[in-house]
């Protein structure tokens, strides 16, 4: 009966309406840009005012970008070419683009080899950036450096191999006695380098052609942002170990290995890295024996490098500190000496939460390498304060320049902190 | 990993420079390249061109100095120095000489401890200023903002100056040309003041020169000269010579395109002793008899090179002034070759 | 570490130096001081070898010889004719002013953009992010650089203020922005005491006015507190305490004549004559260092509210609460035991970073002893050494003062 009535009655809906869609103002962008843009009268406000500033920045940017010239021989060329219209003028890069990267002194005819040791830098780095890949590649990683050297440096093939045959020859010795004793490893290992280079100086020379296939070039003559890069990747790889040995001597009972390394870091710690390059500059070459001369670029990275050690050394000493104390009453516990309860137990994990800290240091390291156009080395500012804008083509330019070197630094040191936030997040499911 | 390719040239350049003698002379010998200290870059004196060879009668003064020592004149290191790196870069021995158009100055002589060789070029400090400013006299600066270069005599010349004549003025500090010569344009600074030449070295590097002028005050006397460290007499007195070679040169009308001529043609005693065909000059500095010939060759007498660079054909327009020779009316004047 | 297996007593030999843990430490002590005698030595031995050789010595003698070159921005007096000691006091004194600048506009800077990255407008938090990762990841040096730039190259020229008939005019006719600084009235006194050298003494008499104020208006603040804590009324505090603070300065300055100096556009043809002038590397350097290291503490402060956990905002909430006293009382001062200790190594990096006076021509220490006075004398392992000692010991003040907020911050938590 009631079927009959429920059919027959016409204002009753028997089958569901399709959904309807929320209102407007309850969805879609209209909600959204009240929840995040006009939430109260203040924030919307807020959100008009940072409207208005972006398009005060874009109004007065973006034309002068978009009619720029990439085209001239000059600033009056490019001034021709505008009449009188505003426009950027980025011919400046494109015409001093290898000075602005490898400064003006390397050799034009060389520029594959900086431009390949580039390249086979992520190659290198790509292992110990990302755990994943198969653990092979970091062979690739410990020749790096010395086809680097050899590329960008030049000249005879076997100082790179010579060099590279000590660092073998040290490891073996190392594998041959880490067995009985980490310290007879670690230190035998470092004399057996140190014999092979020390005879290596002798043969060197000898076997050196007249003609090298790679001709050589003098580290006086790198620049641009090429320096940039070799002063930053040079100077971190090497304080980080560095910087492991004083955080370590830092925690050290030895009253007297602690207060070396205390005295060192608090002391580099406390002055900025300009007055440790004016050392660099000034002061170093009467450290060293009268009749040597040490080249401002290797200065320049003995300074940086203790920089930055004094600060990884801090890092990782924050990364010792927050281990719980029963990994180190663990490691006793199972009758590890101290050496193998550092390298076993503690530093892997104290590293592992050290990583972000060290990677920040890495990319206010690398922003510092700047400071040496201080020192009148032509890194890119160098370059660009100094030949670019002195010359009669370039002079009066300013924004081009600068703008073209906030975005190289830009690129590289977000990408670094953006690895970086990346590798936290894994890191901290990995302890989780 | 690094470490150990450092460590590796380090061990080696450390033998390889322990390994040499003492003397700056046979050092320059056995490494077959002169380091030579030149400016950051000053058209004119010294300065890297767009291709990033160094130009200028500094940078030429170099070369000079490689072709008589070692035979050839493009084994130069040229190492730019600011005020500051100079005198510790030739103190260290990271160069042999250094040619950066640097003051003679007692205390730099005695108390720093230098050989001042010469002077390649006898400069004053000057002022510019734009000429829509109206001014005539440096006296008139009375309150101006001037642009100066630290680390050089220029500033204390100045300040000097300001003093004596009991008038006012703001420093803007600059450490290089290049900027001096940007803070100016920008208007940041009322004049810019350095040695004359500089001034009209940076005037031409301008997009309007004209719209510049030198003031007719030269407030100091800028002796500008090669140095070299204190006590190595034997490389002092190499450099020397080679300096008085190209002033010689010239007043005895030897240039670049007559050398070779001349040294055999030429019936002048001391041109033949210059160059080496007579007497044992070349010998008696440790070098050998054709030293002075292949300088001048290479580069050309004093007035050649300071016309290709400097002179009133360039853009830098110097006219010679003081710097003509002795029997010109200037002061050029070597001793003799005897 | 394992004392346990160690054989008891026994005969010495000579292998337990190095086996025995009793005296390996020892042993490896005696090694580094060694070691670290030979390098120091080595060092020293070839620094006097060098000095030797150059027939140079180590001596301070200069410092107290005239510098002979003039400085653009000292607060102190200072002519051509003082000595370089006095040059580095100036230059001490132009750090520090800079570097005070700087901590004060990088940590306003720093907690606005921190506390806006949290804020729920879309718009304004990317913004703010923007603002961190641009100012964050480019060097400093080329933000020294860039603003210096913009204002030397953008500002009006200092001629455009000049004359009768100024093509621009002053803002309200007392403030001048132009490409060599920004001229601002400089107050002074009529009635001063001390004459012209005691002006330092009186402008410390207004601020030891100003502090006795601040103890009076505690004190009422106090005071105000117990009646309320008694009675229950809070007996209003604004009108007093607003008189306490305005009237004794006010007083003060009248009686000492406070009057004000106008940058004036007629005295001289080249730039603008009295008031302060606060110069166009001072500014650059100042905005470049409160930009970049207020990025630092943006993140800074973001990551100490973020700190705060959830749970304490909906605790306070609970409680009853209102928004502003949640933040003021529950959350702030447990972000600030985070906040603080990465805020003063801010300040500590600002401190260092103003050395980069050095590129824009600001006579701090670091360009007059560091730079010119180094330059000019030669004696470049001293200034160096002189350099290092000064920021070296305001490092290690600020690290104390670190210290004893960290210990202090301790002894609360249990």
């Amino acid at each position: 009966m009631s079927d009959t009535h429920a059919h027959s009655v016409a204002f009753v809906r028997t089958e569901t309406l399709p959904q309807a869609a929320a209102p407007s103002n309850a969805a879609g962008p209209t909600k959204w840009m009240r929840d995040n843009l006009f939430a109260t009268p203040a924030n919307g406000l807020l959100t008009i005012a940072a409207i208005y500033l972006i398009y005060l920045v874009l109004a007065s940017t973006l034309p002068w970008m978009l009619n720029g010239v990439w085209n001239a021989g000059s600033l009056a060329e490019c001034r021709e070419i505008l009449q009188g219209t505003s426009g950027a003028c980025f011919a400046v890069l494109t015409e001093r683009w290898p000075q602005l990267m490898f400064g003006f002194k390397y050799p034009a005819s060389e520029y594959w080899r900086p431009t390949l040791a580039f390249v086979l830098m992520f190659v290198a780095l790509a292992p110990v950036l990302f755990f994943d890949l198969p653990r092979k590649l970091l062979i690739v990683t410990a020749l790096f450096p010395f086809v680097a050297f050899w590329l960008i440096w030049g000249g005879t093939v076997w100082t790179p191999i010579f060099a590279l045959l000590g660092v073998i020859v040290g490891y073996l010795v190392y594998d041959r006695f880490v067995a009985q004793s980490f310290a007879a490893g670690f230190f035998g290992g470092i004399a057996a380098a140190i014999v092979v280079w020390t005879i290596s100086g002798y043969i060197v020379p000898a076997l050196a052609p007249e003609q090298p296939w790679l001709e050589a070039v003098p580290s006086r003559d790198m620049g641009g942002y090429m320096l940039n890069m070799m002063l930053g990747i040079t100077c971190v790889s090497l304080s980080i170990p560095l910087g492991i040995i004083l955080a370590l001597g830092r925690q050290s009972s030895m009253p007297l290995i602690k207060w070396i390394c205390v005295i060192f870091i608090e002391f580099i710690r406390g002055v900025p890295l300009i007055t440790l390059l004016f050392v660099a500059s000034v002061m170093l070459a009467y450290f060293f024996p009268p009749d040597q001369t040490v080249d401002l670029f290797l200065r320049v990275v003995i300074m940086i490098t203790m920089f930055s050690a004094a600060y990884i050394a801090e890092v990782i000493r924050g990364g010792l500190a927050a281990l719980p104390k029963g990994q180190y009453e663990a490691a006793d516990s199972l009758g590890l000496d101290y050496a193998q309860a550092m390298r076993l137990i503690i530093l892997p994990q104290a590293l592992k939460i050290s990583i972000p800290g060290i990677v920040n240091i890495a990319v206010g390291l690398f922003k510092d390498t700047t400071l040496v156009s201080v020192i009148s080395m032509f890194d890119i500012i160098g370059m660009i304060r100094g030949p670019i804008l002195a010359s009669q083509d370039w002079n009066g330019l300013y924004w081009e320049l600068f703008l073209f070197a906030c975005l190289v630094f830009f690129v590289v040191c977000y990408g670094i902190s953006q690895y970086s936030q990346w590798l936290e997040r894994r890191l901290a499911t990995d302890h989780r | 990993m690094n470490k150990s390719v450092i460590f590796g040239a380090l061990t080696i350049a450390g033998l390889a420079a322990g390994a040499a003698a003492a003397g700056t002379l046979d050092d320059v010998k056995a490494r077959g390249k002169l380091n030579c200290g030149v400016t950051t870059g000053l058209a004119g004196f010294a300065a890297p061109d767009a291709t990033g060879e160094w130009k200028g009668i500094d940078a030429a003064f170099c070369r000079a100095v490689a072709a008589a020592v070692l035979g050839d004149a493009t084994a130069v290191e040229f190492v730019p120095t600011t005020g500051k790196t100079r005198f510790t870069a030739l103190a260290s021995g990271e160069i042999d000489v250094l040619a950066r158009n640097t003051t003679w100055t007692l205390s730099r002589d005695v108390d720093l401890k230098f050989d001042f060789l010469g002077v390649n070029y006898y400069d004053g400090q000057g002022f510019m200023v734009p000429k829509a400013l109206g001014v005539s006299s440096a006296k008139d600066l009375d309150g101006a903002t001037v642009c100066v270069q630290t680390g050089t005599t220029t500033e204390l010349n100045l300040a000097d100056f300001f003093r004596a004549n009991n008038i006012s003025y703001e420093p803007v500090p600059i450490e290089t040309n290049a900027e001096g010569a940007q803070q100016y344009l920008a208007g940041a600074c009322d004049s810019y003041t350095t040695d004359a030449s500089g001034l009209a070295s940076t005037r031409a590097t301008f997009e309007n020169p004209g719209d510049h002028t030198l003031l007719p005050e030269i407030i100091s006397k800028e002796p500008l000269g090669p140095l070299v460290r204190h006590g190595d007499n034997e490389w002092g007195d190499v450099v020397r010579w080679t300096l008085n070679a190209l002033i010689s040169a010239e007043e005895l009308g030897v240039t670049s395109a007559n050398v070779g001529e001349m040294s055999t043609g030429s019936t002048n005693p001391e041109i033949k002793r210059l160059l080496g065909t007579e007497g044992t000059l070349g010998e008696m500095l440790g070098l050998d008899a054709d030293w002075a010939k292949r300088a001048i060759a290479t580069q050309g007498n004093y007035g050649e090179i300071f016309a290709r660079n400097i002179g009133e054909d360039t853009p830098v327009g110097l006219a010679r002034g003081l710097n003509a020779q002795w029997t010109d009316g200037g002061l050029l004047y070597s001793p003799p070759f005897r | 570490m394992s004392t346990t297996t160690d054989p008891q007593g026994g005969t010495f030999r000579l292998s337990m130096l190095m086996n025995d843990s009793r005296y390996r430490s020892l042993t490896l002590q005696a090694i580094a001081a060694i070691l670290l005698a030979i390098s120091i030595g080595y060092i020293i031995s070839n620094l006097l070898a060098n000095l030797a050789e150059q027939d140079l010595n180590i001596s301070f003698g200069f410092l107290a010889t005239p510098a002979g070159y003039d400085i653009n921005q000292t607060l102190i007096e200072y002519t051509s004719q003082s000595s370089n000691t006095r040059a580095a006091f100036v230059g001490i004194i132009n750090t520090l002013l800079v570097a005070i600048l700087a901590c004060i506009t990088a940590t306003v800077l720093g907690v606005i953009a921190g506390v806006l990255r949290l804020s729920n407008n879309w718009l304004v938090r990317k913004l703010m992010s923007f603002y961190v990762e641009i100012f964050r990841n480019i060097p400093v040096l080329i933000w020294i650089i860039i603003i210096f730039t913009i204002v030397t190259a953008v500002m009006p020229s200092a001629k455009s203020y000049l004359g009768e008939d100024p093509e621009r005019g002053m803002l309200g006719g007392i403030i001048a922005f132009t490409n060599r600084g920004v001229y601002v009235p400089a107050p002074f006194f009529t009635n001063g005491f001390g004459g012209e050298e005691g002006s330092i003494a009186n402008w410390l008499l207004v601020i030891v006015v100003l502090f006795g104020s601040l103890f009076a208006t505690r004190a009422m603040t106090a005071r105000a507190n117990k009646i309320q804590e008694d009675t229950g009324i809070r007996p209003g505090t604004l009108w007093t305490n607003l008189a306490i603070w305005l009237v004794p300065v006010a007083v003060v300055l009248f009686i000492l004549g406070l009057s004000w100096d106008f940058p004036d556009p007629l005295a001289n043809r080249f730039n603008l004559r009295g008031g302060l002038q606060i110069g166009a590397p001072l500014i650059a350097l100042w905005l470049a260092l409160s930009v970049y290291t207020g990025a630092f503490i943006a993140e800074n402060v973001r990551a100490g509210i973020q700190a705060v956990s959830k749970g304490q905002t909906e605790a306070a909430s609970a409680l009853g609460l209102r928004p502003r006293r949640t933040m003021s009382l529950v959350i702030l001062p447990q972000a600030l035991r985070v906040i603080i200790p990465p805020l003063i190594s801010q300040y500590l990096n600002i401190t260092k970073n103003s050395s980069l006076a050095i590129a824009v021509g600001y006579a701090d220490i670091t360009a007059t002893l560091g730079g010119i006075t180094l330059n000019q004398t030669g004696r470049a392992i001293e200034c160096v050494l002189l350099l290092m000692l000064f920021y070296l010991t305001i490092s290690l003040l600020i690290s104390a003062v670190m210290n004893v907020y960290n210990s202090s911050m301790k002894l609360k938590e249990r």
